[in-house]
C-alpha cells in the first residue's frame, strides 16, 4: 500500500548524519519523530541548516514547508549557527524582579550583543530563557551547560571569560 | 511482581538502611547543583569508601533553596534530623568528624522554624529523603504499593471512586475535577485511549513540577499507571520542557527501572493490565502548556491549539480518548489510594482539597519550594513561612498564577488560598508559581513585563491574541515610559476585555489578567504616569470618540 | 475506512438563533444552520468544504443568559440553544478585531488588486470600522512575484491559513504552511523559498481562488480587478472526503 520511496541520502559524509538516523529508525520514521529529530539535528549540528531540514523532510516524508513551520515555531531550534559558547540569562518573573535587565545590558554593553544573537566571531552566543526554574537563586544564568546564581554583571563576565580562555 | 514480592523489598531496603549508623543526604535537586552539592556528594562519598556505618546518598529537593547546598543527617533510632545549609566539599570531613556528636553551628540551619513546622507534605512526603535515582527507596517508603493493590485487589471503577472521593482538583492550574476528567475518558468507547503527564512547567517562577520530578519521579509514573488503569488506557506520554534537563535524566531512569521491575510494560502483576510510558521534550513554546497544544506537538507539529470542544477526554491524541493531567496531580494519586480518599478530603477546604505545593521567590527571605494545606492564608505563606521581605523593605504585591494571574497587595493577605477566591480577588491559583514584590517594583513594569512574555509566546493562531498582545504591549511600555494618556488607558481596557472574551485558547484568555488585576488594586500607579493627567478627568470608561 | 452514519443515528433538533426556531441536524455547527437559514454571522477563516481552523474569532456568538462566548464554527448545534449573533458586546469586540487586522499589517484598498471584491474590506463595512483607533504596525513585508501565475504580497495576508489548507487538504500537495510564532507568522513555500522555485506546488492556483483579501492574486491584475471562484471546492471536498 504504502508507497516505496527511496531512502533519502545524507547531504554529506559526516558521521553525525548516521546517529540522526538512529532517532528516526527507533520512531520508525513516523512524521510525529519530527520533534524529536529535529531536536537531535540541532544538538549534533547546534543548529537546523536547510539540506538538514531536506534531509529530515526527506526521510520522515513529511512536506518541506511543515518542517520549516515546525523548526520557526519553536524556541529551542535555530535556524543559524550559534557561537562556540553560550550565556542562557534567565528572564523567569523572579530573575526579572531581582535583576535580569542588569545581566542582560551588562551582555549588551560588554560583547554589543543583545538576547538572540552571536557576536561576529562565533565565539558567544546570548539567549533568553522563560524561566529555568532557578527561581531560588534569582537572577541566574546559564554558561555552556552551568547554572550559576545570584548573580551580578561582574560575577557573569568573569565566567564568560573563563569558559573563552578554557577553550582556547 | 505481586504484593507479597513488593513488601518483601521494601522490608528488605529498609532493614538494609536501617543497618546504618548515620544516612547523610545531600540534595540533588537542580537549584543546590548549580550551588555546588554534586561536589560535595562526591567529597562525602570519597571520604566514606565502603564504610558500612556511614550511608551516603543523593536526595530530591529540601525545600530551602535559597540555603544550598543542603545536606541532611540523620541517626539510627533517632527521629529528629540535623539540616546543614551552604555546605562545601571542604566540609566535608568536619561532617563526618561530627556525626553522632555535637551539631556543628557554622553550618547549622534550624528546623523549627515556621518555613519547615508549617507545611503538610504529602506530594513532597519523599523528596528530599529518598535518592530519586534508586527505585528501592521509593519502595522502600511505601511506593508502587497503591499500584500493585489496584491491579491486584481493586476494579478500575473503584479507583475512579477513591479519586472522587478525594476530591481532587486539577493542580494545573484549572482547578477541573480530576475525577470527572477520569470519569469522562473512562466512559469514552474503543480500545486505544492515551494518558498524558503535562511536565511543560512554563510558568516564569513556578519550578513545582521540576522539583516532583527530580525528587520522586516513580510517584508521577506512579500515578500515570493508576490513571491508566481507572480510564483503560495502555500507553502514556510524558511531555517535559527541555529547559529541565536533570529532570528528564531521573524521569528516564526511573521508567527504565520500572519496567525493569515489571511495573511498567506488558501484563504488570500477570493481570490483563499493560502500559508504558514515553518521554517527549518540548522545544521551547510556553502555549504548549495548553492541552491542544500540548497534543499536536507530541503529533509532531506547531504547538497551536485547536477550539474545544471536542475535549481530549473525548478526541485527543490521534483523536483518541485521551486524559491530561499535570505532575502535581498525578503525584497526589499514589497516596490518595494508599490512604483513602476520604483520608485526603479531611486536608483542605471545603471545595478545594488537600495541599498545594508552591515556588516562593523574589523578594522573600526563604525561597523555595513549600507544600501546605489549601486553606491556609497568603499571610501565612509570605511571612510566616517565607519570613517576610528582606532588607527592611516594605510587602507590595504578591503574584500568583504567572502570566495568567495577578497581582495581589496586602489588604488580601488574609484571604485563604484556594481555586475560588483567588479567582474573586483577580488572580488564580495557577500552577503554583508565588513572587513577592516590594516597593522597588513598579506595577505598570510588571504589567508590561507579563504582557510581553504573552505577546512573545502568542502562537500567532487567533487574531485577539496574536495582535491584541502587542498593541497591549505597546500601549503598557507606553504608559511605562511616561508618554501614555488617559484615552491610552481605556484603550488598553478595552482591549483586555477584548483579548479575554475573543481568544481561542487559555493564553489569550487570561494574558490580559496581570493588567486587569494591576489596574484593579494598583491604578494609581497608571493614573500617576498619564502625561495628561491633570488635564482630564481620572477614569476614562468611554473610549468611542470617533475622528 | 469511513462508515456512513445511518439516518437514524443522526438526530434532529430545534434551536433559536436570534429568537428565531431553526431545525439542524446534531452534526452541523451553529455557523452551517445559520448559513442554511439566511443568518449572517461574519467569519473569515472558515470556508465550507474545508477543516476547521476557529482562528478569526468573529464568528463568535453568545447564547441567552449565558457570558460565555463560542466560536459558531466549531460549536455544533443542540437542542433548545439560544443563540444570539449580534448583541452589542459582540459588536463591540468584533470590530474592534476588524481594526486589529488592518493595524497589523499594510492594507491599502486603494491600490489593492482586491478593492471592492475583498473579504476583509466588507467585513470593515459590516461591522462598522470607519477608523482604526489602534496604532498600525507600519512593518514592511516582502512581495513574492516568483511564480509564473501569481503573487504573493504578505502585507494584505491575515493569515487565515485557507491557502495552507485547501493545498493540504484539497490539492495534496502541502506547499504552504505557516512559519513563526505569533506577530512573527507568516505563509511560506517550502523552505521559505521563493514560489516560483517549488518544487511541490502544482500550480492549480486553488489558493489563490480562496484568498478573502489581495495577498495571492493573478500577475497581470491591476486595482479592483481581482475576481475569485471557489465553486470548485464544494464539489472536490465531498469528492476527496466520499469513500
Amino acid at each position: 500500500m504504502a508507497l516505496q520511496l527511496a531512502k533519502p541520502a545524507p547531504p554529506d559524509d559526516d558521521k553525525r548524519w548516521k546517529m540522526i538516523e538512529v532517532t528516526m529508525r527507533r520512531n520508525g520514521y513516523a512524521s510525529h519523530a519530527l520533534i524529536e529529530t529535529l531536536h537531535r539535528v540541532q544538538g549534533l549540528f547546534g543548529y537546523l541548516d536547510e539540506p538538514a531540514m531536506h534531509f529530515v523532510a526527506d526521510s520522515l516524508g513529511l512536506p518541506l514547508s511543515k518542517v520549516y513551520g515546525v523548526s520557526t515555531f519553536y524556541h529551542l531550534f535555530s535556524l543559524k549557527p550559534q557561537g562556540r559558547h553560550t550565556c542562557v540569562i534567565c528572564t523567569g518573573t523572579a530573575c526579572y524582579i531581582k535583576g535580569a535587565g542588569e545581566l542582560i545590558e551588562g551582555i549588551r554593553s560588554h560583547y554589543g550583543i543583545e538576547l538572540g544573537q552571536t557576536t561576529p566571531d562565533l565565539e558567544l552566543s546570548a539567549i533568553g530563557a522563560r524561566c529555568i526554574g532557578a527561581c531560588g537563586l534569582a537572577p541566574a544564568a546559564v554558561v555552556d551547560g552551568e547554572v550559576l546564581g545570584k548573580l551580578t554583571v561582574e560575577r557573569l563576565i568573569a565566567k564568560i571569560e573563563e569558559v573563552k580562555r578554557h577553550a582556547t | 511482581m505481586q504484593l507479597d514480592e513488593l513488601n518483601e523489598l521494601a522490608t528488605k531496603v529498609q532493614q538494609a538502611q536501617q543497618a546504618c549508623d548515620h544516612v547523610v543526604r545531600v540534595c540533588m535537586a537542580a537549584s543546590c547543583q548549580s550551588s555546588g552539592a554534586a561536589a560535595v556528594l562526591e567529597s562525602l562519598r570519597s571520604k566514606t569508601g565502603d564504610c558500612q556505618h556511614v550511608c551516603v546518598h543523593g536526595a530530591g529537593c529540601m525545600g530551602l533553596c535559597a540555603a544550598g547546598p543542603l545536606v541532611e543527617v540523620s541517626q539510627r533510632g533517632r527521629a529528629e534530623t540535623v539540616l546543614y545549609q551552604h555546605v562545601t566539599a571542604d566540609d566535608a570531613d568536619d561532617l563526618l568528624a561530627h556525626l553522632g556528636g555535637p551539631v556543628i553551628q557554622r553550618l547549622h540551619c534550624p528546623t523549627d522554624i515556621p518555613f519547615f513546622a508549617r507545611q503538610q507534605k504529602i506530594v513532597l512526603e519523599n523528596s528530599g529523603i529518598i535518592d530519586p535515582e534508586q527505585i528501592d527507596h521509593y519502595i522502600a517508603a511505601e511506593g508502587y504499593q497503591a499500584l500493585v493493590t489496584a491491579l491486584t485487589e481493586m476494579s478500575p471503577a473503584e479507583v475512579l471512586r477513591e479519586v472522587d472521593a478525594s476530591g481532587l482538583r486539577g493542580r494545573g492550574g484549572g482547578g477541573y475535577p480530576a475525577a470527572l476528567k477520569w470519569a469522562t475518558v473512562a466512559k469514552m468507547p474503543g480500545e486505544q485511549k492515551f494518558v498524558i503527564c503535562n511536565a511543560d512547567e512554563g510558568d516564569p517562577g513556578a519550578f513545582m513540577d521540576r522539583a516532583v520530578l527530580e525528587s520522586d519521579p516513580h510517584r508521577v509514573i506512579e500515578g500515570m499507571a493508576l490513571a491508566a488503569y481507572a480510564v483503560g488506557a495502555s500507553h502514556g506520554f510524558v511531555y517535559v520542557r527541555a529547559e529541565y534537563p536533570l529532570a528528564i535524566e531521573r524521569l528516564t531512569t526511573a521508567i527504565r527501572q520500572a519496567t525493569k521491575y515489571g511495573l511498567l510494560g506488558s501484563n504488570i502483576c500477570d493481570t490483563r493490565f499493560s502500559f508504558d510510558i514515553e518521554i517527549r521534550l518540548g522545544a521551547g513554546a510556553f502555549v504548549c502548556g495548553e492541552e491542544t497544544a500540548l497534543m499536536a506537538s507530541i503529533e509532531g507539529g506547531r504547538g497551536q491549539p485547536r477550539p474545544r470542544p471536542p475535549y481530549p477526554a473525548q478526541s485527543g491524541l490521534w483523536g483518541y480518548p485521551t486524559l491530561i493531567n499535570n505532575v502535581e496531580t498525578l503525584a497526589n494519586i499514589p497516596p490518595i489510594l494508599r490512604r483513602g480518599g476520604a483520608w485526603f478530603a479531611t486536608i483542605g477546604t471545603e471545595k478545594s482539597k488537600g495541599t498545594k505545593v508552591f515556588a516562593l521567590a523574589g523578594r522573600i527571605c526563604n525561597t523555595g519550594l513549600i507544600e501546605v494545606p489549601m486553606g491556609i492564608t497568603l499571610r501565612d505563606i509570605v511571612f510566616t513561612i517565607g519570613g517576610g521581605v528582606p532588607d527592611a523593605a516594605r510587602f507590595k504585591a504578591v503574584q500568583t498564577g504567572g502570566p495568567s494571574g495577578g497581582c495581589l497587595p496586602e489588604q488580601f493577605l488574609d484571604l485563604p488560598v484556594d481555586y475560588d477566591t483567588l479567582r474573586q480577588v483577580g488572580s488564580i491559583m495557577g500552577s503554583g508559581g508565588m513572587i513577592v514584590m516590594d516597593q522597588t517594583s513598579s506595577m505598570v513594569d510588571v504589567a508590561r513585563y507579563f504582557m510581553e512574555f504573552c505577546m512573545d509566546e502568542s502562537c500567532g493562531k487567533c487574531i485577539p491574541c496574536r495582535a491584541g498582545t502587542h498593541q497591549m504591549h505597546e500601549l503598557l511600555a507606553k504608559i511605562a515610559r511616561g508618554q501614555g494618556t488617559c484615552r491610552d488607558l481605556a484603550l488598553l481596557e478595552e482591549l483586555c476585555e477584548v483579548v479575554s472574551a475573543m481568544s481561542l485558547c487559555g493564553l489569550g484568555q487570561t494574558a490580559p489578567n496581570p493588567v486587569l488585576s494591576t489596574l484593579r488594586h494598583f491604578r494609581e500607579e497608571y493614573l500617576v504616569k498619564l502625561q495628561d493627567r491633570d488635564t482630564a478627568a481620572a477614569p476614562v470608561d468611554a473610549p468611542e470618540t470617533a475622528s | 475506512m469511513m462508515k456512513q452514519a445511518t439516518a437514524s443515528q443522526i438526530r434532529v433538533v430545534t434551536l433559536k438563533i436570534n429568537d428565531r426556531d431553526v431545525t439542524a441536524r446534531e452534526d452541523e455547527t451553529i455557523l452551517q444552520v445559520a448559513r442554511e437559514n439566511g443568518i449572517r454571522i461574519p467569519s473569515l477563516c472558515y470556508v465550507e468544504g474545508l477543516s476547521v481552523w476557529g482562528a478569526c474569532r468573529l464568528c463568535m456568538v453568545e447564547f441567552a443568559g449565558d457570558h460565555r462566548l463560542v466560536a459558531a464554527c466549531s460549536t455544533r448545534a443542540a437542542e433548545g440553544m439560544e443563540v444570539l449573533t449580534h448583541t452589542d458586546r459582540l459588536r463591540r469586540y468584533r470590530r474592534m478585531i476588524v481594526e486589529l487586522l488592518f493595524a497589523e499589517r499594510n492594507h491599502v484598498c486603494a491600490v489593492c488588486v482586491s478593492n471592492g471584491r475583498c473579504e476583509l474590506q466588507n467585513l470593515a463595512t459590516e461591522c462598522g470600522v470607519d477608523h482604526v483607533r489602534v496604532p498600525y504596525r507600519t512593518a514592511v513585508y516582502h512581495v513574492d512575484a516568483s511564480h509564473d501565475w501569481f503573487r504573493v504580497d504578505h502585507n494584505r495576508c491575515v493569515l487565515c491559513t485557507r491557502c495552507v489548507r485547501v493545498c493540504d487538504e484539497i490539492e495534496g500537495a502541502h506547499t504552504w504552511d505557516l512559519m513563526g510564532r505569533g506577530m512573527n507568522c507568516q505563509v511560506i513555500t517550502d523552505l521559505h523559498k521563493p514560489w516560483g522555485e517549488s518544487k511541490s506546488c502544482t500550480g492549480c492556483g486553488k489558493c489563490v481562488q480562496l484568498c478573502p483579501t489581495g495577498a495571492l492574486v493573478r500577475h497581470g491584475t491591476s486595482a479592483g480587478e481581482m475576481e475569485r471562484d471557489a465553486d470548485f471546492l464544494p464539489y472536490l471536498s465531498r469528492m476527496r472526503h466520499a469513500e
